[in-house]
């Protein structure tokens, strides 16, 4: 297939390593602290949103793309991204549109997709 | 036995009793699951450019697709099993977000769709969106004075 030609492998590696890096850290953070996964997301968006507003972040994406943008740093980073951009449009007004409208169509899919799957869900019997 | 009595003995008591977590094995796990999970969103990607998408809408179109996989191995009890051997690996890319909806969702299903699945979604998923977003909107505050 035509696509399959077109795919950049080399940038498939990067990705894969740069992804599997972060999840890393995050690993090293479940296991060497007594941080809850909750803390752990709360932390990674929130540090990609800085090292993203920094504009540090995109360097990583141009490196190792989705390696960089699929972890919820990316998540972060493309919120501060998208308040940024808005910002350089409508001014002080695009603070508080950006992020969000940067990042809807994860959200409304996460809040879709979310309630539908719990729907189908049938609840699991705890074992005593 | 003597009992416990401060924070520290309760604490050197629960270090000697909770099994030694294999580090590097769970390291290794999360970053091969991980890199294997951003490696599929880079095919996704990818396939949305050669369908000529720009890359604002195909990022979105990965994340979409990857939340509403997530969501729903979650519901069908497949995804916590990937969760228990990959940790972090499943947890740290987007899928976990979505995971995170899901798992307190199907857990309080019993009080009801409106406050139970309705409200309970988010007990994971609601401090994200709370730091992210304010983290976003302080950015661009920042940016708008002060760059």
């Amino acid at each position: 297939m035509e696509f399959f030609q077109s795919i950049d492998w080399m940038q498939m590696l990067r990705c894969f390593v740069v992804g599997g890096l972060i999840c890393i850290i995050g690993q090293i953070l479940i296991d060497k602290t007594k941080l809850t996964p909750a803390r752990i997301l709360v932390i990674f968006v929130t540090t990609g949103a800085i090292l993203g507003g920094l504009g540090i972040y995109k360097y990583l994406i141009d490196f190792a793309g989705c390696g960089a943008t699929v972890p919820l740093t990316g998540f972060g980073a493309n919120l501060a991204k998208g308040a940024i951009q808005e910002v350089q449009n409508s001014g002080l007004l695009g603070a508080f549109i950006g992020g969000v409208k940067m990042s809807a169509g994860g959200i409304a899919a996460a809040v879709f997709f979310g309630y539908i799957a719990s729907l189908i869900a049938k609840p699991k019997i705890k074992k005593q | 036995m003597k009992p416990i009595e401060t924070k520290q003995e309760y604490s050197n008591y629960v270090d000697q009793k909770s099994p030694n977590s294999p580090i590097l094995k769970n390291c290794f796990n999360a970053f091969w699951v991980g890199g294997l999970i951003c490696s599929i969103g880079q095919i996704l990607f990818d396939f949305c450019k050669f369908k000529g998408l720009d890359e604002t809408s195909s990022s979105s179109i990965v994340s979409i697709v990857l939340i509403g996989i997530a969501a729903i191995l979650t519901g069908l009890n497949i995804f916590n099993k990937i969760g228990k051997f990959a940790g972090a690996g499943s947890l740290v890319p987007i899928t976990g977000f979505a995971n995170s909806i899901v798992s307190p969702a199907i857990e309080y299903k019993s009080e009801g769709y409106v406050m139970g699945v309705g409200g309970k979604m988010f007990t994971v998923a609601g401090p994200v969106l709370v730091f992210g977003i304010s983290a976003s909107v302080i950015i661009g505050i920042i940016y708008t004075f002060f760059v």
